[in-house]
């Protein structure tokens, strides 16, 4: 008995030693949006086969906990769907944390319904009433007769947050039934002929069984689907929105190696790949100025104004 | 009017048996689905390589192994203050309002969620004793929840140590002390560690403790010390079935996770079983 | 010597004695703790609106936060009582079989299976509930997903069986023999014996086990988190989507920012949870100690 207690104890004295030895400063921490958090894998993922030696750890639990790690000090990335909320950057100022943004792709917030809902378009307005509980039958909005059924995310999301500042203007339906991520919603509506759900726009790239509904900001201008990438770009569909990483004063070390990686041309492919938008040169300037690089930004697309909210 | 007697009688023993077969066949249907569907994913490669691609591929050694620590802490904080506890309880209380206390407390705490032992945590070590979120506080949050489990089992333990064993000792002229140590403590401990193991088994499978204590959704490395963060194999089932951004392409992955917890948990109350059986055998020598 | 003795002697009391206390001190720790983390929340909401208020909204901006606990409440209590109505006739009927019936083969087998059964972690049951039983209440219902009250039942009805079916057949096993043996001299059936003698003399035993088993469904956390649908609308029957009082705080406390009170607010809820528990714990104790006594 005693001999296996000896043995455990050893196990674990060593596994713990063995990792000691390497370095800690190389590790760069990420929490935060579920949006971003496939493309931030695997962002990670290619940056540490490229780069060995160094460790970044990327964790979810939505926009609001990536935004509150990195308030209580507990992350050196946070990544978020949204903007960082003025009470946030109070809470971050009185705890000597100063949040910095970087914006490392853009997302047409996609309106999915499942496959079988004729409807295929909708206006801004009409995506409100949905979430909001207005309507509750696709008849008002000229479909069938199917009650609504909402899907969306948790408070902790910075999607959930953006949704209700820019598209509903509103409270969510308490009958919305909010999922852990946007894998559960696209799964859900995919199951649920009256259903419908908001997601990144990476989540709807090669997916089955749902539409992607064509938005309008105004019925006259035109609607316009978020999987096009021209579109998206130039503003013209009008959920968009910059995802955004946080962090604690300029970036330095570890952290502003990998975040020149993410905006390197091969990490913005990557970014592509996933089904996310490479940033306009705007944001590209803007990351610049903020890293201190000098230096013209690579021509990516063309003059792109912010439809959406952009929290700074 | 004896025959309805009869009838009444078949029919409901019938139905008892029914109600036993019931929750036979839950056990059998649950068994069933997470072998059947968990067993084509365990490989070698499975339970030796950290996630890849997304966590889409790869295995969950990582989650293994940081069950495994987290399990050895709770043991370190549960084992000693748990067998004290019952030490006291049986050798020295006598009936008093400290001694109904100490008992009304075991009972009480055996009953809180684990999710109020996950805030409890949160308070204490998280925050209040700045230990952060890590290996060490989701050990000491489930050494905690464990507690009642290994002051109950311990106590059997030495309630089942004959008495002569302690008169004996005491006509010799030991000291209380000595007689525990010598006379008791040698043939109780091997009880109390059966009893200890099946508490650890518990623990081994709670995720709500460890949510907010520690418990992380992808690390690329191995825990480094105490005070970093760990996947673990419970947490990663939840989130490979709910949070994960592909749920259902994971889902064998979450089958296969599903398969070790139980394994895992399967064999250390087997070992529990065995050491119990082993001790019978021992002492009836 | 002796002396040196005598100090060892009352120290090695002393440190045992304090492993005692320690347990009592964790207990009065988790609920000063929770009270002390808590109490701001109560500066801004009084405690009736946020015991009974329906709505919990902690994160709305367009309108006034609401912090109310009411249909969490109701979302507790359905998972819970439907659990018991599943669990307590299945159990003491189990119960039953075991302690009157059974062979003692079939209990050598029926036994380690209870004991499995309460050994399979809640997140593995919960994992069940969204791939094997979820599908099954969408299909007979024709629901679109079948995350709700039901599927929250039948999963915390199978996690509290095994507590409710070992105390019942504890409490059925300690019925003294001579009660049987008197009802069978009277020309009772085995059968009406079981009904009409043990049972009712092992009432305050059983009643303390479905206590027991109602305080585990109540305290349950992965599992109505991963099976009950999470929306937070006062439900309106066993197939809608409920949140109970753990999903609420396993969801929000890992995003909210540290000393707000939406933070107080998720204490204060663990707070009313313990509370909940400890009462049930005390009353299945009460019980426990009168049907000891009735035996004895």
């Amino acid at each position: 008995m005693r001999k296996i207690i000896c043995f455990i104890a050893t196990v674990a004295v060593l596994s713990f030693s063995a990792n000691v030895a390497m370095a800690k400063s190389d590790m760069v921490d990420i929490k935060g949006s579920d949006t971003l958090i496939n493309v931030v894998q695997k962002l990670a993922e290619i940056y540490m086969k490229g780069h060995p030696g160094s460790t970044i750890s990327v964790t979810g639990g939505g926009s609001g906990t990536g935004i509150a790690a990195l308030v209580n000090g507990k992350c050196d990335i946070a990544d978020a769907s949204r903007g960082i909320k003025p009470k946030e950057v109070e809470d971050a100022n009185t705890r000597g944390v100063d949040p910095k943004r970087v914006v490392i792709a853009i997302d047409g917030l996609s309106i999915i319904t499942n496959a079988q809902n004729p409807i295929t378009k909708l206006t801004v307005d009409d995506v409100g009433k949905l979430y909001r509980g207005d309507v509750k039958s696709w008849k008002e909005l000229g479909g069938n007769d199917t009650p609504i059924n909402l899907y969306g995310r948790q408070s902790n999301s910075g999607t959930y947050d953006f949704m209700k500042e820019v598209v509903m203007k509103g409270e969510y339906s308490p009958n919305m039934k909010s999922m852990n991520g946007n894998a559960q919603i696209v799964e859900a509506v995919k199951q649920d002929l009256g259903g419908v759900g908001y997601v990144g726009v990476g989540y709807v790239k090669d997916t089955t069984g749902i539409n992607v509904l064509q938005v309008a900001a105004n019925p006259s201008l035109g609607y316009f689907s978020p999987t096009n990438s021209m579109d998206v770009k130039s503003g013209k569909y009008p959920i968009t929105r910059p995802l955004n990483q946080y962090l604690n004063g300029e970036p330095k070390g570890a952290a502003r190696d990998f975040i020149i990686f993410e905006l390197s041309s091969e990490g913005q492919e990557i970014i592509e790949n996933e089904g996310f938008f490479a940033i306009p040169q705007e944001y590209q300037r803007y990351n610049n100025d903020l890293l201190g690089r000098s230096g013209e930004p690579e021509a990516k697309g063309t003059k792109y104004s912010v439809n959406g909210r952009d929290g700074n | 009017m004896i025959k309805k007697k009869q009838l009444t009688q078949m029919l409901g023993f019938n139905l008892l048996r029914i109600c036993a077969l019931l929750v036979i066949l839950i056990l059998a249907a649950i068994l069933y689905d997470i072998i059947s569907k968990g067993i084509g994913v365990i490989s070698w490669r499975f339970l030796t390589t950290i996630p890849t691609d997304g966590m889409t591929k790869g295995g969950i050694l990582p989650a293994i192994i940081g069950t495994f620590l987290v399990t050895v802490i709770t043991a370190i904080l549960a084992i000693p203050l748990g067998m004290g506890c019952a030490i006291y309880l049986n050798e020295y209380a006598k009936d008093s309002i400290i001694t109904r206390l100490i008992r009304m407390s075991i009972r009480n705490l055996s009953g809180v969620p684990s999710i109020v032992y996950g805030l409890f945590g949160v308070i204490l070590f998280v925050q209040l004793m700045n230990i952060g979120a890590c290996v060490l506080s989701a050990g000491l949050t489930l050494g905690l929840m464990t507690l009642p489990w290994t002051i109950t089992a311990s106590e059997e333990a030495l309630k089942n140590v004959p008495d002569s064993y302690r008169e004996g000792a005491l006509a010799l002229g030991a000291t209380k002390w000595q007689t525990i140590k010598t006379n008791v403590l040698p043939y109780a401990v091997p009880g109390m560690l059966t009893g200890t193991i099946l508490g650890l088994s518990r623990a081994a499978g709670e995720t709500a403790p460890i949510l907010f204590t520690g418990a992380a959704f992808y690390l690329p490395y191995l825990p480094r010390s105490l005070f970093d963060q760990f996947m673990a194999l419970p947490y990663h089932l939840y989130i490979m079935s709910t949070q994960h951004h592909s749920i259902t392409k994971v889902r064998p992955i979450a089958y296969g996770t599903a398969l070790v917890l139980i394994a895992l948990i399967f064999t250390m109350n087997l070992f529990a079983v065995i050491l119990r059986y082993k001790l019978r055998k021992v002492k009836t020598e | 010597m002796a002396k040196n003795n005598n100090f060892k002697e009352r120290f090695i009391h002393g440190l045992f004695l304090f492993n005692g206390l320690l347990v009592v001190a964790v207990l009065i720790g988790i609920f000063i703790l929770l009270i002390v983390k808590s109490a701001p929340v109560f500066k801004e909401v009084p405690l009736k609106d946020f015991l009974l208020k329906a709505r919990w909204n902690p994160t709305a901006t367009f309108i006034e936060p609401s912090y109310g606990m009411g249909s969490m409440f109701v979302g507790t209590f359905m998972v819970s009582i439907g659990a018991l109505i599943i669990a307590i006739p299945l159990g003491i009927g189990t119960a039953a079989y075991l302690s009157d019936i059974a062979s003692p083969r079939v209990r050598e087998i029926t036994k380690p299976v209870i004991e499995i059964l309460a050994g399979i972690p809640s997140v593995v049951i919960g994992f069940l509930g969204i791939v094997l039983v979820g599908p099954v209440i969408s299909k007979i219902f024709g629901l679109p997903n079948g995350l709700n009250a039901l599927n929250g039942s039948i999963l915390l009805a199978v996690m509290a069986l095994p507590t409710i079916i070992s105390l019942a057949e504890d409490a059925l096993k300690s019925v003294p023999l001579s009660f049987k043996e008197a009802s069978l001299a009277l020309g009772a059936t085995h059968w009406q014996t079981i009904i009409k003698v043990k049972i009712p003399a092992a009432v305050s035993g059983i009643v303390a086990a479905c206590m027991l088993g109602m305080g585990r469904a109540i305290g349950e956390t992965m599992t109505v988190l991963m099976a009950t649908g999470c929306s937070i609308a006062m439900p309106k029957g066993f197939l809608s989507s409920v949140q109970t009082i753990t999903s609420t705080i396993a969801i929000e406390l890992g995003e909210v920012p540290y000393n707000t009170t939406h933070y107080y607010a998720l204490f204060a809820i663990g707070l009313v949870l313990f509370i909940m528990t400890f009462i049930i714990n005390m009353i299945s104790d009460i019980a426990l100690h009168k049907y000891q006594k009735v035996t004895k």
